[in-house]
């Protein structure tokens, strides 16, 4: 006979796991059309692009077996793996020295270590093909005769500038979520400094520096002003060249299909090796620690991120502001072109408009209704901002030239396609803020009679307001320092900024190029300044 | 008449089943608790109710209306349910007079949110925004919009979950003055058995997706259908006993049993039940006291060797070692097998 007292703490109950805990619900059907619309003006033509070369003529089939292709393919690879490469080492180690090491103003070497992030990567090329060579100001000042930087080294010079930052981001957001007690322990092993960061931060720091190496290796295959100004021959500036010198446009498109299938490529690769690698997000549960460096090491961590500064920064704005003093000196006529400031203006504002609010039904169905076809919606949504431009508005102008006739080198197109490439920067911080927004007001907006489209604009949109505010700056910021598509789609007479400076640039009028990328800054400066200042937190 | 019937509801979550052949009828008026432990499909439930998750298989009907089952599924803004959510869900975007009156349409908004406002003790906070408001006031804005567009059931998700113990008390009777004085129909969830007790007309115990047991509170309480639900409700005591006709033998002594089953089986006292009597000599001995004030739960050892709970007034005071005879005068037998 037993006699038992009975707590109430050991009683039975399966515990739901809160994520299977999701609605049933289809989305509305309406949110579907208004996710997808947007989409619709890049992905069909993509496939059109794709139809169109398979049922190409032998001569098309015989470009793509080129030892002309072949060698744009090695050209594009080894830009790819020499930026890749140098940005990696330097966007990690100026990660590194401004997350774990004891530097003074960390925050401000960090701000100043992000900042080529603004300039365009043909504004960088630019002012170092206007810094240097025989006529170049370099020489001008100090009289030594540099040979100009074009071709391989110029190309890669620049586009390491433009895409360090990224790498830098990335790996110092990660970086500081990895617990430093792991690089303690390891020294308390007897593995210090050095073969600590190698052994044991490095592997955690993976996959960031996977992420980072996929975007630059797609930045760098996508970019087509840094190397058609340095004339260094990769797929972009072919494309364009077989594009607008030529009366046969199948070459450009079969050139086209293969830099979409590398970038694909690209992408599924990373995604591949993201499945497998573990993630060390494992949140510090203490301040971060700061090494100390001795002296030499300290001087060497200042000259290192100064130089950055000077190379990324400094020099290239210097220089531009002193190719214009120099060409108002010279008499040449400089004046501020406010048909191309209105033009980017103009253009980039309407895409930002139509991301955010193609972003809103985007946002509801990948986070409201997650699931399957929602992921590949954000898939969708991802691979069109990473295929390269060049080719996706090749794509829209061989669709648009036979099947919407009037629609053809208009703004609306224009603006259209501009929207849909950076839509996932809008996406971004959308879903970001709907994500903080607890589902149980949408609910108790239901509950109180309204309905869902109600709910969604007199509760959704208002909450996620700022949110959508940073995305569509975002993407008012990207679309500003466009080239490619700009080029290839615009209507005849519209101008922008970075048109101006591309072509300027192009014809080596460097004085009236750089006044173009000056003020091309100073524009892009003003929603540089609400992201980074007033709305840090919905930028990812 | 009843105000919401769920009939025979089904809903699993992956592999997991949370409601399975759940039944609830909620009389109009009337204040039902659905408590149960966590995992047990409490919100689950409310959810379904409210129309913000579909059942697998199984009928919801309000009033007259069925709103999901048999080819039917009324969205939750045709429902006519008010549902106060766990963590308010105040629109944070609105001052609380927008929040109140966000359900009410047309000319009488203003004078609906007056009245609420009114009612829910919050007279003047109109023009407050939700976050300038306390825990407390916050829960009465939330209870406030649900009742303003008169609403024919009012839902409540765990309501004083949010607030701290003091507050929880003065909230659970305020929100029943609230709701009576509304003559609105409402059920509420929650994993706290005093709260189900204290707030409800009705009491309704889930485990594992169903309900076990429904009842009034003091009727549940005293008798409970199982042990599992005994020992939910309250504390318990269990000893093991053997039935014989008109008599159950157990270690606290012998009860009349009314059952006709015989053999061995289990005796549920609850330790308020259980008195103590000083005697030198007794057959039980006091083995520790916790002491609470306005009451004292002893822990008292029987001559078998098996420990009870006994709790009684602030008097006697009993020391450890006290000797002490036994008087318990109500139980409730369950036949073994009773155990789930």
């Amino acid at each position: 006979m037993t006699v038992q007292i009975e707590g109430r703490d050991d009683l039975p109950g399966a515990k739901t796991p809160a994520a299977t805990r999701r609605p049933r619900f289809r989305a509305p059907w309406w949110l579907w059309a208004a996710a997808v619309v947007i989409l619709i003006p890049v992905l069909v033509p993509i496939a059109g692009l794709f139809v169109r070369v398979l049922a190409a003529s032998d001569s098309a089939w015989n470009t793509l077996f080129s030892p002309r292709t072949a060698e744009l393919i090695a050209r594009s690879a080894l830009l790819v793996t020499a930026v890749t490469a140098s940005a990696l080492a330097i966007g990690v180690a100026a990660a590194w020295l401004g997350v774990r090491t004891a530097l003074r103003w960390s925050n401000v070497w960090g701000v100043l270590v992000a900042m080529p992030l603004v300039i365009p990567s043909y504004v960088i090329a630019l002012s170092y093909l206007a810094a240097s060579g025989p006529r170049g100001l370099i020489a001008d000042a100090t009289g030594i005769g540099l040979p100009v930087l074009t071709g391989f080294p110029g190309a890669w010079l620049a586009l390491t500038l433009a895409t360090y930052p990224y790498v830098f981001l990335i790996t110092a957001a990660s970086l500081r979520r990895i617990d430093p007690a792991f690089e303690e322990a390891a020294a308390g092993l007897g593995a210090g400094g050095w073969r600590a960061f190698r052994t044991v931060t490095l592997p955690q720091l993976r996959p960031a520096m996977g992420t980072a190496a996929l975007l630059v290796g797609l930045y760098t295959l996508s970019d087509f002003g840094s190397v058609s100004l340095m004339r260094y021959d990769v797929f972009t500036r072919v494309i364009y060249s077989q594009y607008s010198g030529r009366l046969d446009r199948t070459p450009a498109a079969v050139l086209s299909m293969v830099l979409i299938l590398i970038a694909l490529l690209l992408i599924i690769g990373e995604e591949r090796t993201r499945g497998r690698a573990t993630y060390y997000s494992r949140r510090p549960n203490r301040a971060p620690t700061h090494r100390p460096l001795r002296p030499t090491a300290r001087a060497g961590a200042y000259a290192f991120l100064g130089s950055l500064v000077v190379l990324g920064v400094l020099l290239p704005v210097g220089v531009l502001i002193a190719w214009v003093v120099r060409g108002l000196e010279a008499g040449e006529s400089i004046r501020i072109d406010w048909a191309a400031v209105g033009g980017s203006i103009v253009a980039s504002t309407l895409a930002a408009l139509i991301a955010m609010a193609a972003a809103v039904p985007i946002a509801v169905l990948t986070v409201r209704y997650a699931g399957r076809s929602t992921r590949w919606l954000q898939r969708s949504v991802y691979v069109t901002f990473s295929l390269p431009h060049i080719a996706v508005a090749l794509a829209v102008v061989f669709f648009a030239v036979n099947f919407l006739g009037p629609l053809y080198q208009s703004l609306a197109l224009l603006v259209v396609v501009y929207a849909a490439i950076f839509l996932a920067q809008a996406t971004g911080s959308a879903e970001a803020a709907l994500r903080q927004v607890n589902p149980s007001l949408e609910e108790a907006s239901r509950s109180l009679g309204r309905s869902a489209l109600a709910t969604l604009t007199s509760i959704t949109i208002p909450l996620i307001w700022k949110g959508l505010l940073a995305g569509g700056a975002l993407v008012f910021l990207t679309t500003m320092k466009e080239l490619p598509v700009t080029l290839i789609l615009r209507p005849t007479g519209f101008d922008t900024l970075a048109i101006r400076v591309w072509s300027a640039a192009d014809e080596l009028f460097y004085a009236r190029a750089a006044a173009s990328a000056l003020v091309l800054l100073l524009v892009a400066a003003v929603p540089m300044y609400f992201l980074a200042i007033r709305n840090r937190e919905y930028v990812s | 008449m009843t105000a919401i019937h769920c009939h025979d509801i089904d809903r699993a979550f992956g592999g997991i089943k949370a409601l399975e052949g759940f039944e609830l009828s909620v009389p109009s008026g009337s204040i039902v608790s659905l408590v149960g432990p966590s995992g047990s499909g409490k919100t689950t439930a409310l959810r379904i109710i409210a129309g913000f998750d579909l059942p697998d298989r199984g009928s919801v009907t309000i009033g007259d209306r069925t709103v999901v089952g048999n080819g039917t599924n009324i969205p939750p803004e045709r429902r006519r349910v008010g549902m106060v959510f766990q963590d308010y869900a105040l629109f944070p975007h609105m001052t609380v007079g927008a929040n109140i009156g966000y359900g009410v349409d047309g000319a009488d908004c203003e004078e609906r949110t007056r009245s609420v406002l009114e009612l829910v003790g919050l007279t003047g906070l109109a023009n407050r925004m939700p976050h300038e408001l306390s825990g407390g006031e916050q829960q009465r804005v939330a209870l406030a919009r649900a009742l303003a567009p008169e609403p024919d059931v009012v839902l409540l998700d765990e309501p004083f979950s949010n607030l701290d113990a003091p507050q929880r008390e003065k909230m659970r009777r305020d929100v029943r003055r609230i709701l009576k004085e509304a003559g609105a129909t409402a059920v509420f969830v929650t994993h706290d058995q005093s709260e189900a007790l204290s707030v409800a007309d009705v009491v309704a115990v889930m485990r594992e997706g169903r309900v076990v047991q429904t009842g009034p509170p003091h009727v549940v309480y005293a008798t409970p259908k199982d042990p599992w639900v005994a020992s939910f409700l309250g504390d318990s005591v269990l000893v093991d006993g053997t039935a014989a006709v008109g008599q159950v033998e157990t270690a606290l002594g012998s009860f009349p049993h009314r059952g006709g089953d015989t053999g061995p089986v289990e005796v549920m006292i609850r330790p308020e039940w259980i008195h103590p009597y000083p005697e030198p000599g007794g057959p039980a001995v006091v083995v520790d006291r916790e002491f609470y004030g306005h009451d004292q739960m002893l822990l008292i050892e029987l001559s078998t060797g098996q420990r009870v709970q006994s709790r009684i007034g602030p008097r006697p005071i009993l020391e450890p070692g006290d000797r002490v005879s036994l008087g318990v005068d109500e139980f409730v037998v369950f036949p073994t097998n009773a155990r789930a």
